[in-house]
């Protein structure tokens, strides 16, 4: 028993993950390979998103409760960058949006500028109150003009229509931007602020794509993005998938007769494009997640990750060795929501659609948080491992509430009221499920399954 | 409305029945919600982000003790049912609030942990309470209010004056303004006066120094406790007799609420209700169409034909962030000096 528990202890990660690839496999067997490959890149984003928010709470402990939000910038910029621009929309107000979003700034800029100069307040009040008034009006014109572009299929300005690879980047950078922003303002003061502002900041951001039909379409949703990946209908055309799909199938194929073999090759081709394209996805997703690591693991190392760590264990002391703890925290926190952005931006790209009312705390911020807290906060392994652990049961748990209702069915007969109101409400079950498995973990294993090594320099 | 002459009196009570009256309500209701948060951050030092769904839980337990109560007949014509089983589902709502208390955040004030992991945790009750309501209510929106609906309503308000613009005045708004004036003054009374109070004030300013007076500490967490169930049940039950009961606005009064708390000032119960205040009367000024209103103000020739509202109804939440960033911004310890804002 002794023995088996060092073992545990010394090969955590590797039986953790081979025990969730064993998982995997058991569905891959049993109900589709489709699924399973679904699932994975599901966890893949997650993780890449998983380790962002670790970045930021086991690095710097800085607590983000705003991760909805930042995914949700890297969402907008896929559709701002990847898709093509509506010309007409362009021409009908596209000089005048411009015009009310310099006005905009300009009088951010001359409210700024004027306080810095110690101009009197009200006189400032005044300028930005008036510069408002001017800026909504020529918006609100500007807008209505963009929005009778034919609305059923446009209705918004469109994009830029430059490669989707582009937007992920662009993603990380607007959250950067945003996070930058956030952090300068609270991160100075007390921890719980971040949070706050964060939680604000993100609902304030979904309140916006919900409600500015001219900017990314709001409830009417974009469909039809760009794809960084070949397109089922072509993979099925081509050829050399065809022969790898028949020669996988040969001794099945061979005893049926002709016509039945080109039915059943048929459809083995298309779950084959469909498992294809869902694994160029996957490579691709690993390649930023390894990379994300890779860079993570080497700039803690490095003697920037040296200050980091120090200022992580003993803040007073490093304040005293003369680090600059706020701006340090600043660096992380944005570092931690360009990594969140990016991941926004590969989900949307995955997806192919942008749907606002997709944004949901509970999925975005809340799951996130419990794998990485399951995972292990402060181990970027542990927030992978959490990721894929965490997705899997958010998966399967609608089946599994499902099913336990329909084994309560078996029990309780004759119609029961009760039972249809179990039906009818048990998707809310996973938020309380959800957050006691969160609470559970912090109460009584805080370190997660794989806690972070050496805490010590 | 077809004279062309300015009307100061009509013009005022355009703005009564539609800011003042709201903003009043709105801003008793989000005044004890604030008044919450700030108990619970002094008295247990985290930043509560269940206050919002803890609101929802107390409304919950509130609408069925009402279903209950009507179902029986047992109603008094005239007065909401709400309002007569407000007091057994605030035994309810603390009996929760204290299981949750003993299940989850007295571990970690015994450990000794940082706040913001206490904070994190309330984050975990916040999505568990949020959770059971929407499993008990489901997640869409219901009125549970019954009895008279308006102390005078327009018509009556007409009649009596023969001004052209009517104020009505709800039954609800009269029973949050009362009632939220009157549950203050008891919190304040109870802080100021009560040896139990003054032992709370005691123990939030220095802990070290309480214990060595001899205050319990625990019964100081309790009691916080109890008096946040109080301020939780009445906040939540008056916001829902006034607008109605919908799981995720409930949720989303939590920045309102906590922007309250830091305008005043954090840990400043004075500063919780003249936060809450501001934040109404800035939502509501903000997002009223005061196209109406300047008819009647203005001389005919400058009547406005779009609706003059500043910002769209929309983005109410948005005036609660932008409150809160421009106080973190100017005065980050709030109108109201608040506890000190740095971590221990």
């Amino acid at each position: 028993m002794n023995n088996l528990n060092n073992i545990w202890q010394s090969y955590r990660a590797v039986i953790s993950f081979a025990l969730m690839g064993l998982v995997l496999l058991f569905v891959g067997l049993n109900q589709s390979w489709a699924l399973v490959i679904g699932i994975i890149n599901m966890s893949l984003i997650s993780a890449i998103m998983a380790l962002g928010v670790n970045i930021q709470w086991g690095y710097a402990g800085l607590f983000n409760v705003g991760i909805m939000g930042f995914a949700a910038l890297g969402g907008v910029s896929v559709v701002l960058i990847s898709q093509q621009p509506v010309t007409e929309a362009l021409d009908a107000g596209g000089i005048k949006m411009l015009f009310a979003l310099a006005l905009g700034a300009a009088t951010i800029a001359a409210g700024v500028l004027l306080n810095r100069r110690g101009v009197n307040k009200w006189l400032i009040s005044l300028i930005v109150v008036i510069g408002y008034l001017f800026t909504r009006f020529y918006f609100s014109e500007a807008s209505k003009l963009i929005e009778k572009v034919d609305p059923a299929i446009t209705g918004y300005l469109g994009g830029f229509g430059l490669p989707v690879a582009l937007s992920w980047v662009v993603g990380g950078l607007a959250a950067a931007g945003a996070a930058w922003w956030i952090g300068k303002i609270t991160l100075s003061l007390r921890s719980d602020y971040l949070a706050i502002a964060t939680l604000g900041i993100s609902e304030i951001i979904i309140y916006v794509i919900k409600n500015e039909d001219w900017f990314v379409r709001g409830l009417k949703n974009v469909y039809g993005l760009q794809r960084p990946v070949p397109y089922e209908v072509d993979m099925q055309k081509s050829e050399w998938l065809q022969n790898i799909v028949a020669w996988i199938h040969r001794s099945e194929l061979q005893m049926l007769s002709q016509s039945d073999q080109i039915d059943k090759l048929g459809d083995y081709i298309r779950e084959a494009s469909v498992v294809f394209v869902k694994l160029s996805y996957s490579g691709l997703f690993l390649v930023i997640l390894v990379a994300f690591i890779v860079l993570s693991n080497l700039a803690l190392n490095s003697p920037w990750g040296r200050k980091v760590r120090a200022i992580r264990d003993n803040e007073v002391a490093a304040s005293a060795m003369g680090k600059n703890i706020t701006r340090q925290h600043l660096q992380i926190f944005v570092i931690g929501s360009a990594i969140v952005g990016v991941a926004g931006a590969l989900l949307v790209t995955y997806d192919g659609i942008f749907i606002p009312t997709a944004y949901q705390p509970l999925r975005f911020t809340f799951l996130i948080w419990v794998m990485v807290i399951v995972g292990g906060s402060g181990n970027n392994l542990g927030s992978v491992l959490g990721a894929f652990i965490m997705w899997f049961i958010w998966i399967q748990s609608g089946p599994i509430g499902l099913w336990v209702v329909e084994m309560l069915g078996n029990y309780i007969q004759e119609g029961n009221t009760s039972l249809e109101f179990i039906e009818d409400r048990v998707h809310y079950l996973r938020l309380i499920f959800m957050g006691s498995i969160m609470l559970l973990i912090m109460r009584f294993s805080p370190g997660g399954i794989l806690p972070e090594k050496n805490k010590e320099l | 409305m077809t004279s062309d002459s300015i009307d100061i009196i009509n013009a005022f009570a355009l703005l009564t029945n539609f800011v003042i009256l709201p903003a009043l309500s709105y801003g008793s209701q989000l005044a004890l919600g604030a008044l919450a948060v700030t108990l619970v951050y002094s008295v247990l030092r985290f930043s509560n982000f269940a206050q919002g769904d803890s609101m929802a839980f107390g409304t919950m337990i509130v609408i069925l003790l009402t279903g209950f109560m009507i179902g029986r007949g047992w109603t008094i014509s005239g007065i909401p049912t709400a309002l007569l089983v407000i007091p057994i589902a605030i035994v309810f709502t603390s009996m929760y609030l204290l299981t949750m208390d003993r299940l989850i955040y007295r571990h970690y004030r015994k450990i000794k942990a940082k706040s913001i992991t206490i904070v994190m945790s309330s984050i975990g009750v916040m999505f568990v309470t949020g959770g059971i309501v929407r499993f008990v209510l489901g997640a869409t929106a219901q009125k549970f209010e019954d009895g008279e609906r308006f102390i005078f309503s327009v018509r009556e308000f007409k009649a009596y004056t023969g001004l052209e613009q009517g104020i009505a005045f709800k039954t609800s708004q009269f029973l949050t303004i009362t009632i939220a004036f009157l549950l203050v003054a008891f919190v304040f009374y109870f802080l100021q006066k009560t040896k139990t109070g003054k032992a709370m004030r005691a123990y939030s300013d220095n802990k070290e120094l309480a214990l060595l007076s001899g205050i319990d500490p625990d019964k100081m967490v309790q009691i916080t406790w109890l008096l946040v169930a109080a301020l939780t049940t009445i906040a939540g039950a008056l916001y829902g007799l006034d607008k109605g009961f919908a799981p995720q606005q409930y949720h989303l009064l939590l920045l309102p609420i906590f922007a309250s708390v830091i305008v005043g000032g954090i840990g400043s119960p004075i500063g919780a209700i003249a936060g809450a205040f501001l934040v109404a009367f800035s939502e509501i000024l903000l997002t009223y169409a005061y196209k109406k209103f300047l008819i009647y103000l203005l001389p005919l020739s400058m009547h406005p034909s779009s609706l003059v509202q500043l910002i769209g109804t929309e983005y109410k939440y948005a005036i609660s962030f932008v409150i809160l960033v421009i106080v973190l911004l100017i005065k980050p310890t709030g109108l109201f000096k608040g506890k000190v804002i740095v971590d221990e």
